[in-house]
C-alpha cells in the first residue's frame, strides 16, 4: 500500500538544502537541489549515522557533515571509495505540494 | 559483543594489519594500541629522506591522529608495555595503565644491535631506528662536524648519505671487504663504494672497530689496525635483532624471534606476533613486503579466517639514496649448478648480473640501471624458462623482439600479474584496473585505492607510467593540485582570477572558470564562499548553503547530531552575572555537559538543534554573543592577568587581549585563528604556540605568529618587537589581513607562512609601512560588514527553517 503523506511545499526547503520530517521510524531528510529536484532519504549516514540533512548539497548528492562521506540522493548509495547505502523514500511534487511515500514504514510499523 | 584487541607496538606492520582488519571485520574488536614511541604510525622506510632533508616528518605519517579517532581506536602514545599477564589476560604499561585483552598482538619490532666495544655507551653514539634517532642526528649535524657510521649495509649507507647531505664529514666503517655484501656481489659492491665516495663520503672496508673513546663524550673511533678517526657523532647501523624480551618474560616460546605458526599465532592461542619481532618457519624478516604479508595474514586470522597462512617469498632490495640506482633479488652466490650472465658498461656506470639455474632466474643484481628489475622479478617468480631469449635476456624486456628501448614500452609490455609495488605486493593489473574502474587521475588516488607506491615510493615512476598508459593526457603530474574534482585550477589561481575578472558570485566563478560540475562539491563551495566573502566584503551575499553546517547554524555539531554552544568571554574574563546566566541556561535546557575549553571559555554540549535559538536568546539577555567556536575565523584571545595582578607582569596583557578580540571578532579567515597575549616572558597564556601571539616585555610587545599545537606542534616565529599597544594592534591586524587575502581555504597560518616565507611576511608587515597600513585599512573596512552577532540575528528570526522540522508524521498517520 502506497501511503502518500503531504509534508509541506517546495519553498519550505532552501535550494541546495534540506529539511527534516520526523516520523515514528526516525528522521527523513527531504532535499531540494539547485535545479529544484526533490529527493528524500533516511537522515542517517551509513557510515556513523551522521545527520545527512545537515550536509552540503551539490548536484544530486550530499556530503555528510561528520566524516565527509558523499551520498547519492538518487540511489542512496555512497559515492567514491566508500561503500554503503541509505534507504531512499519516494517523493512526488503536485504543484507546490510535496508528498513522501511511507509504504515500507507503515508495513514495518504495523 | 565486541572483543578486546590489544596491540603492543604501532609500527608499519600492526598499522597495516588494522587497515585490513577494519576492512574485514570493522565492528568485531574494540582496539587499544600501546606505542612506546610518543607518536602516531609513520613510514619508517622514509626516515632516510627525512634525514637527508628531502621530506618532513609530516609527509611520512601513515595514520594521523584523526584516523585513530575516526575508527574509535584508543592509542596510548609513549606507553611502553612492561608486563603481560597471560592468566589474567591483561597488559600493563610503564605509566601504570592496565588493559584487559581477548586477543593480543605483539608487534614490538626490533632493537638495533650495538657492538659491545668500549665506549659504546658514550654520549654521541646513536643508532638508526626511529624518528628520535633521526632528530638526534639532524641536531648533531648542525655542528657540521665529523661523523662515523659503523656498518656499510642498507641502513648504514642511507644514514651516511643523509648526514652527508646535512653537511657533515662522514666516514663509513664496514667490517667486510665490500659494501652491502648480503645484497650485492663484490663487483656491484665496488661500484657502489665508488659512487658513495664520489659524494665525499669516506669508506673504510675490512674495518674492525676496537673502541670508541673520548672524555665524557665521543671524540674518536679506534680500529684494530691502530687507525684513529676523529668523530663527534657515531652511528651504529650494524644490524637489528627481534625485540622479543617482553614475550619471553611472559613465557611465550621465543627462539630468535617470537615463534609463530603460519597464521602468526604464538604458542598461546590468544596471542599473535607479527613484524620484525616474529619468527615464522625459522625466518625473521626486516623488509616491509613480508611484514605486510604478515599483517594481511594476522588480520584474516583475527577476522576468523583460519586458513590464512604466511608464505615466504624473496623481496627485492633497493637503496634509498638519491642518485644511486640499485636493485638486488634472490640468491646470487656462485655455485657449480649455476650459470651467470653479466653486463658491464663502465662509462655509463652500469653493472647487471643474472644468476640462472636450469634456465631459470634465481638471482639478480642491477646497478646503475634498474628499470628491468620488475621484469626480472616476474620471470624469477614464475620460474619462466628463459632459454629462448638467453642471448638478449640481460638487455632487458624492451630488447626482446627488437622493440625500442623506450621505458614506456617496457612498462606497457609487462604482463598484468607483474609486481609493480614490492612493499605492498601490488601487481600491474590491479593498478590499471583500479585506474579504469574508479576513474583515478592522480597519484594520490591510486595510492589510496591500491596502496601502490604508498610505502617507500621507489616504484612511483612505474606507477606514473602506468597512469599515462591507461589514461593518457588526463594524467598530468606537473599540474598544480586542483582545488577539487570540479576544476583543474588550484586555489591560488582561483583567488587570482576572482580578483582579476571581478567575479562576485559562486555561479559566476563556476561559469567563468569552467567548472566541470553543475554546482560544485563540498570541497570547493565553502572555499569559494570564503574567497568571495574576503575579497568583496561589501558586495558579496554570503551563501549559507555553501557553508559547513557549523557555520550555517553557528554551533558545533557533535557525533550524535546535537550541538555545542560557546559564548564569547572576552580575553577569558567573566563575572558572577555571566556565570549565573550560564548556570540558568544549563538548568533550563537540561544541558548534559558543561566544559571549560582550552581557549579560556565555557562550552555547553548536547543541545538539541531545535533549542539553539532559545538558548541563544537567554544567553543574549545576559550580554553574551557568539564565541565563533565553530568558525574558520577568529576564535579566542587567551590572556594572563598581566600587570593588573601579577607581580611579574610588564604590560596590561588582559586589557590588550580583550582589545584585540573586540577589534577582530566576527572576521572570517581561511582556517581558524587562535591568539594569546602573555604579560611577561614566563608566557602563562602560552602565546608561543598560537596562530598569533604576543609576549609583553618591559620595552614593548613582541609579536609572534605561525605556531601550532594541534595535529602538528610548532613554536611560533617572531614577527618583531614594537613599542606601543596601538602599534602592536596594527601589526597583528595587518598580518591577519595578509593571511586572509593569500591563504588557501583550510590552510592554517603556519602552513601559509611556510609557503610564503617568514622573511617575506616580515618584509611586508614590519618593514613596509605603507603595505601594513593598506592591509589594516582593508581589514577595518571588512569588519563593518562582519561584526554582526549571528546569534541575535537568529533569535530575531533569521533562518528559522534551519531550526525546526518541516513536518512531523504521527504514528497513526504513518500506519494508516
Amino acid at each position: 500500500m502506497m501511503n502518500w503523506i503531504a509534508v509541506g511545499t517546495l519553498s519550505d526547503i532552501p535550494r541546495r538544502g534540506a529539511r527534516c520530517v520526523a516520523t515514528p521510524q526516525g528522521k527523513i531528510a527531504v532535499f531540494r537541489t539547485a535545479d529544484d529536484q526533490v529527493f528524500a532519504i533516511e537522515d542517517h549516514c551509513p557510515h556513523k549515522g551522521g545527520p545527512l540533512s545537515q550536509g552540503i548539497v551539490h548536484g544530486a548528492a550530499v556530503t555528510c557533515p561528520l566524516h565527509n562521506w558523499v551520498i547519492s540522493l538518487e540511489t542512496g548509495k555512497a559515492l567514491g571509495a566508500d561503500e554503503g547505502a541509505v534507504r531512499t523514500i519516494p517523493v512526488r511534487i503536485e504543484g507546490e505540494r510535496l508528498f513522501i511515500a511511507l509504504e515500507a514504514l507503515a508495513s514495518r510499523a504495523a | 559483543m565486541t572483543e578486546k584487541l590489544v596491540i603492543i607496538g604501532n609500527g608499519m606492520a600492526p598499522g597495516r594489519m588494522l587497515e585490513h582488519l577494519l576492512e574485514k571485520a570493522p565492528d568485531r574488536y574494540q582496539v587499544t594500541i600501546f606505542n612506546a614511541e610518543p607518536r602516531v604510525n609513520y613510514d619508517r622506510i622514509m626516515l632516510s629522506p627525512v634525514l637527508s632533508g628531502e621530506k618532513d616528518y609530516e609527509e611520512i605519517i601513515i595514520h594521523g591522529d584523526g584516523w585513530y579517532i575516526k575508527h574509535g581506536i584508543t592509542l596510548y602514545k609513549g606507553h611502553k608495555i612492561v608486563a603481560i599477564d597471560r592468566q589474567a589476560k591483561t597488559v600493563t604499561s610503564d605509566h601504570g595503565v592496565t588493559e584487559p585483552y581477548d586477543k593480543l598482538v605483539i608487534a614490538t619490532g626490533s632493537v638495533p644491535f650495538i657492538i659491545p666495544v668500549p665506549g659504546h655507551d658514550l654520549p654521541g653514539v646513536l643508532t638508526y631506528r626511529d624518528l628520535d634517532d633521526v632528530r638526534a642526528m639532524m641536531l648533531a649535524a648542525q655542528s657540521r662536524a665529523k661523523a662515523v657510521v659503523i656498518g656499510g649495509g642498507l641502513l648504514g649507507l642511507e644514514a651516511a648519505a643523509g648526514l652527508n647531505a646535512q653537511g657533515m664529514d662522514v666516514t663509513v666503517l664496514h667490517v667486510m671487504p665490500t659494501l652491502m655484501e648480503r645484497q650485492l656481489d663484490p663487483a656491484a659492491g665496488y661500484l657502489l663504494q665508488r659512487a658513495v665516495e664520489q659524494r665525499g663520503i669516506k669508506v673504510i672496508t675490512k674495518a674492525n672497530t676496537q673502541a670508541i673513546t673520548g672524555n665524557g663524550k665521543v671524540e674518536q673511533v679506534e680500529l684494530a689496525d691502530g687507525t684513529i678517526i676523529p668523530a663527534t657523532l657515531v652511528v651504529m647501523a650494524v644490524g637489528i635483532r627481534p625485540n622479543a624480551t617482553l614475550a619471553k618474560d611472559a613465557g611465550i616460546a621465543v627462539n630468535r624471534g617470537i615463534v609463530v605458526d603460519a597464521g602468526m599465532r604464538s604458542n598461546d592461542p590468544d596471542i599473535f606476533a607479527l613484524g620484525e619481532c616474529a619468527e615464522v618457519n625459522g625466518m625473521v624478516y626486516g623488509l616491509v613486503a613480508p611484514l605486510y604479508e604478515m599483517a594481511r595474514v594476522a588480520a584474516s586470522q583475527l577476522a576468523g579466517d583460519e586458513a590464512a597462512a604466511f608464505v615466504h617469498s624473496d623481496t627485492p632490495t633497493k637503496l634509498k639514496v638519491t642518485g644511486i640506482e640499485l636493485f638486488s633479488l634472490g640468491d646470487f652466490a656462485e655455485g657449480e649448478d649455476r650459470q651467470e650472465i653479466v653486463l658491464r658498461d663502465a662509462a655509463a656506470g652500469v653493472y647487471k648480473r643474472l644468476v640462472l639455474r636450469d634456465d631459470r632466474i634465481i638471482g639478480t643484481v642491477l646497478y646503475g640501471e634498474t628499470a628491468d628489475g620488475a621484469w626480472f622479478n616476474d620471470l624469477k617468480k614464475k620460474q619462466t624458462d628463459i632459454s629462448e631469449m638467453r642471448d638478449t635476456l640481460i638487455f632487458g624486456q624492451s630488447y626482446q623482439g627488437g622493440a625500442s628501448l623506450d621505458p614506456m614500452a617496457a612498462v606497457a609490455a609487462l604482463p598484468d600479474d607483474a609486481e609493480i609495488c614490492g612493499c605492498n605486493g601490488v601487481c600491474k593489473g590491479k593498478i590499471t584496473g583500479a585506474i579504469t574502474a574508479k576513474s583515478l587521475t592522480s597519484l594520490d588516488d591510486v595510492r589510496a585505492h591500491t596502496k601502490a607506491s604508498a610505502s617507500c615510493g621507489s616504484c612511483t615512476g612505474l606507477v606514473e607510467k602506468l597512469m599515462v598508459l591507461t589514461i593518457g593526457d588526463k594524467y598530468n603530474p606537473a599540474a598544480v593540485q586542483p582545488m577539487c574534482g570540479c576544476t583543474t585550477l588550484g586555489h591560488d589561481e582561483v583567488r587570482r582570477l576572482i580578483k582579476a575578472k571581478g567575479l562576485k558570485t559562486i555561479p559566476a566563478v563556476m561559469q567563468e572558470l569552467e567548472w566541470t560540475t553543475s554546482c560544485g562539491c563540498a570541497k570547493c563551495r565553502p572555499a569559494l564562499n570564503y574567497y568571495l566573502v574576503c575579497d568583496w566584503p561589501d558586495e558579496y551575499a554570503d551563501d549559507y548553503q555553501s557553508r559547513f553546517i557549523n557555520e550555517r547554524v553557528h554551533a558545533n555539531i557533535q557525533k550524535d547530531g546535537t550541538y555545542s554552544v560557546v559564548p564569547r568571554m572576552w580575553g577569558g574574563v567573566t563575572n558572577a552575572a555571566e556565570l549565573r546566566a550560564i548556570a540558568d541556561v544549563v538548568d533550563k535546557f537540561e544541558i548534559p555537559m558543561v566544559k571549560v575549553t582550552g581557549g579560556q571559555r565555557i562550552d555547553m554540549l548536547g543541545i538539541r538543534k531545535e533549542d539553539l535559538p532559545a538558548v541563544w536568546a537567554d544567553l543574549g539577555q545576559a550580554g553574551f554573543v557568539s564565541g565563533h567556536a565553530y568558525a574558520k575565523g577568529l576564535r579566542t584571545v587567551k590572556t594572563c592577568v598581566g600587570s593588573d595582578w601579577c607581580r611579574f607582569g610588564t604590560q596590561d596583557s588582559t586589557g590588550f587581549g580583550v582589545r584585540i578580540e573586540k577589534f577582530m571578532w566576527g572576521s572570517w579567515t581561511p582556517a581558524k585563528v587562535k591568539m594569546a597575549v602573555s604579560g611577561c616572558p614566563r608566557n602563562c597564556a602560552e602565546a608561543t604556540c598560537k596562530d598569533v601571539g604576543v609576549i609583553c616585555v618591559d620595552s614593548g610587545y613582541e609579536i609572534h605568529f605561525a605556531g601550532a599545537a594541534g595535529l602538528d606542534i610548532k613554536g611560533t616565529e617572531v614577527l618583531g618587537l614594537v613599542k606601543t599597544e596601538d602599534e602592536a594592534l596594527e601589526h597583528i591586524v595587518a598580518l591577519t589581513q595578509m593571511y586572509r587575502e593569500q591563504g588557501r581555504y583550510l590552510e592554517r597560518i603556519y602552513k601559509w607562512a611556510k609557503r610564503i616565507g617568514i622573511a617575506e611576511i616580515k618584509r611586508q608587515i614590519m618593514d613596509d609601512g605603507e603595505k601594513r597600513k593598506a592591509y589594516f585599512d582593508r581589514f577595518v573596512f571588512s569588519q563593518r560588514f562582519a561584526q554582526v552577532d549571528p546569534w541575535s540575528e537568529r533569535v530575531s528570526g533569521k533562518d528559522k527553517h534551519e531550526f525546526r522540522p518541516m513536518a512531523s508524521v504521527g504514528f497513526a498517520q504513518a500506519a494508516e
